[in-house]
């Protein structure tokens, strides 16, 4: 019954201190609402979150499920080290289709393949159909600049829409997740981290991930200044070369819209010392769906995504 | 791996420094984050190719660096901020989280919400304009919340021709307004957002100033995490008891209690006390998954096993024995009301603190600040974005202890108890402490 290794860190650190602040929030909204879920997608983000559940409720199981939303345009080993994670952790997985939406005719494929967009009226469905109350996600702030006005536990009206003109304030750390019935609250406990301390943190704790966000060599082709991989769906359109390379994945969303960049770090220490010299922020370097407008995360986060 | 050591060593030797912005509409906000964040090389490329598109679809001349962080849509078309933007930065010796924070009275409540976590406040004030009511109330919340740093940047020196005169008449006007408040150990730096003079590089045209720029002084602010004398305090947020559902057998019959140390520093053998319950016991180990911990400083995420078998629910708070506070069932308090529904006596509410919420009545509204002579004034409700003291009852005891004495003992939100919305900001007040300055909590 008790641990066996006792340690006394040299002092509280920066990644101490987010992966407390993270544990925290994660343990207050559980605390208060009833039907918790957490959105994973095997993305590096996403794991770290399901990885700071894990230590939040240890030794006891992550006391509710998480939730796929599935664009059908996965990798392979994504898909693969999905199930491996959540078999590890004994925790149940649901998955909301996309690909279901599309061939029964309540989504169409937009004109530029990407399906990021699509994924929200699925999403918003799993949520309605399974009554969750707190969602939650591994959004955080620095990514883009619409991220970057969110609130840690951030309200839904009874349409999944946020509203960024009218959020409720959140004082100290005392969160505040009560609503309406038919609303609820979307919980980013990576709020306060950025690139960098998610790399350092999974060094730290050895955390795995999908092997593509490692230096491989893959088919690719370039297309508005991104190098996409050639999957199912997403080929090279005449006059776009497939050419191979050694790439790895900075973000890991929709194939058919998320780039890969040329790199040879092979290890998460090699990662963090690319990360720490990168001149691009990683949207932008790899998201074609963010580059639609000035404003295209703020408009589909309205709308109710992720 | 020196190259490896050198990216990996900041986040064991730096300390994190929580940063908000704050002042009067216009007064150069978030142009100054902007340029904090650009000379300090904090902007990548395509994040400044952005700025450069969109500034020059404006018809702007330069990049206007407010819009690195005036990311919303109706912030970008108004030209003003509306919420809170958070952005994260690192130098040399240190890591930041700032918050560029609204100016305009209408968002008063998101300037809180900022301010709330800040361990320094930037309060900006415009050279050619001095002392408005918004720096007068930015002031006042800052005094109320107790942010630890106040540091007041004289902005747009530029306007008044590097004027030392000028500089020196807002620094002492500020300063006044911040004594009269309350706040010790105000740092004034003039600066202009737009050209950058010491905001990052220290400046030739302020020859007569020659104090550090706002960042060397910000790299140079003692860090948040030093109250370790503080007593221990530890909202109990989840009861760990995994039976079957225990990820090893040997912790089937585990119990613990789940939370962050809130002040002071957990230890095995350490004496303590359930609230509201006062049942004693002792902290018998201090867990976490990597293992047991010799002491657990504030902020800390852990679970505490406790050496007797007590009833302990979420919502309790475990403290020192010796210095446990007395719960109560009446308070005072100071409130930012931060609602658009006015506050009445009378008024049921819900109030939460640490991790307990309980049903809660507004029993009288004892007067609101009047941001003129800064003393409360009999009122007979509060309206949005008032800053006044009330009376409470609670419908169960609470641990409330004075906010000047523990942030964290002594902050509380009040939620409306149908649509869930959060009222106010509420620090407790040592019930019938009387002070010199009336309106100080
Ligand atoms: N000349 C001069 N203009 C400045 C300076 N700082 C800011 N400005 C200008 O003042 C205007 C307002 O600047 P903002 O940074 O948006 O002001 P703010 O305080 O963030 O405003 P709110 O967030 O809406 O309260 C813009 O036109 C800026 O270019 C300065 O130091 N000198
Ligand atoms: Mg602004």
């Amino acid at each position: 019954m008790t641990t066996t290794t006792t340690h006394a860190p040299a002092r509280f650190d920066q990644l101490d201190y987010l992966e407390s602040e993270a544990i925290h929030s994660i343990r207050e909204v559980v605390g208060e609402l009833e039907r918790p879920v957490i959105l994973f997608s095997g993305g590096k983000d996403s794991v770290v979150l399901l990885h700071l559940a894990a230590k939040a409720f240890w030794p006891g199981r992550v006391p509710f499920p998480v939730l796929h939303v599935d664009t059908g345009h996965n990798f392979e080993e994504v898909l693969a080290f999905r199930d491996r994670t959540v078999e590890r952790l004994g925790v149940r997985l649901e998955v909301a289709s996309v690909q279901d939406y599309i061939d029964d005719g309540r989504l169409v494929e937009r004109p530029d393949g990407t399906r990021n967009p699509l994924q929200t009226q699925p999403l918003l469905d799993a949520i309605a159909e399974h009554r969750f109350d707190a969602v939650f996600g591994g959004a955080r702030r620095d990514e883009e600049k619409a991220r970057a006005k969110e609130r840690v536990v951030s309200l839904r009206d009874a349409f999944g829409a946020w509203d960024p003109r009218n959020q409720r304030p959140e004082l100290w750390s005392i969160y505040n997740p009560r609503h309406r019935p038919g609303e609820h609250v979307r919980v980013f406990p990576l709020s306060n981290w950025t690139e960098l301390d998610v790399w350092r943190y999974i060094e730290r704790e050895g955390i795995e991930l999908p092997p593509l966000y490692y230096a491989h060599e893959r088919d690719v082709f370039a297309r508005d200044g991104m190098w996409l991989a050639v999957t199912p769906y997403s080929l090279p359109r005449p006059g776009e070369e497939v050419v191979r390379r050694r790439v790895r994945y900075r973000t890991v969303g929709d194939a058919s819209c998320t780039g890969a960049v040329l790199s040879d770090a092979a290890t998460t220490a090699e990662v963090i010392v690319e990360v720490a010299s990168t001149t691009l922020t990683e949207r932008g370097a790899t998201r074609a769906d963010d580059r639609l407008s000035e404003a295209a995360m703020e408009d589909r986060k309205k709308e109710g995504y992720f | 791996m020196a190259a490896l050591d050198a990216v990996l060593e900041p986040t064991r030797t730096t300390s994190l420094l929580r940063l908000a912005t704050a002042g009067s509409v216009d007064d150069g906000k978030s142009t100054l984050v902007g340029r904090l964040l650009h000379d300090s090389k904090n902007v990548l490329a395509d994040q400044l190719d952005a700025l450069e598109r969109l500034s020059a679809e404006r018809g702007l001349d330069g990049a206007d660096l407010a819009l690195l962080t005036d990311g919303l849509r109706a912030e970008r078309e108004q030209g003003i901020t509306i919420d809170v933007a958070y952005r994260y930065f690192s130098t040399g010796s240190r890591s930041f989280v700032l918050a560029d924070c609204p100016g305009h009275v209408q968002y008063t409540r998101n300037t809180v919400t900022g301010a709330s976590t800040a361990d320094a406040i930037l309060v900006l004030v415009d050279a050619r304009k001095g002392v408005l009511d918004q720096t007068r109330r930015h002031l006042a919340v800052a005094a109320l919340l107790r942010v630890p740093h106040v540091v007041v940047v004289v902005n747009k020196v530029d306007l008044v021709d590097f004027d030392e005169g000028v500089y020196r008449r807002v620094a002492e006007e500020v300063a006044e307004l911040a004594a009269a408040l309350g706040i010790e150990h105000v740092r004034t730096v003039p600066t202009s957002a737009l050209a950058g003079d010491n905001v990052v590089d220290r400046s030739d045209r302020t020859p007569w100033y020659d104090g550090p720029s706002l960042l060397e002084l910000l790299e140079e602010l003692p860090p948040s995490q030093t109250v370790l004398e503080e007593a221990f305090r530890f909202p109990v947020q989840q009861v760990i008891r995994p039976q079957s559902a225990a990820r090893e057998e040997r912790y089937r019959e585990y119990r613990g209690y789940a939370g962050r140390v809130s002040s002071g520093v957990a230890r095995p053998g350490t004496e303590v006390v359930v609230l509201p319950s006062g049942v004693r016991t002792r902290i018998a180990a201090v867990d976490t998954p990597d293992g047991e911990l010799d002491a657990a400083e504030t902020g800390r995420s852990v679970t505490l096993r406790l050496a007797d078998e007590v009833d302990v629910t979420r919502g309790d708070v475990i403290a020192t024995a010796a210095d446990a506070p007395r719960p109560v069932d009446t308070a005072e308090a100071m409130l930012c009301w931060l609602a658009e529904v006015p506050l009445r006596g009378g008024q049921r509410v819900l109030l939460k603190h640490g991790s307990a919420t309980v049903q809660a009545i507004v029993t009288q509204l004892e007067g609101r600040l009047d941001l003129d002579d800064l003393t409360l004034h009999p009122a007979s409700a509060f309206d949005l974005n008032d800053i006044g003291r009330v009376s409470l009852r609670l419908a169960r005891p609470l641990p409330l202890e004075d906010y000047r004495r523990s942030r964290s003992g002594g902050a509380f939100v009040l939620i409306d108890p149908v649509s869930g919305g959060t009222l106010a900001a509420g620090m407790a007040r040592e019930p019938g402490r009387s002070g010199g300055i009336e309106w100080e909590i």
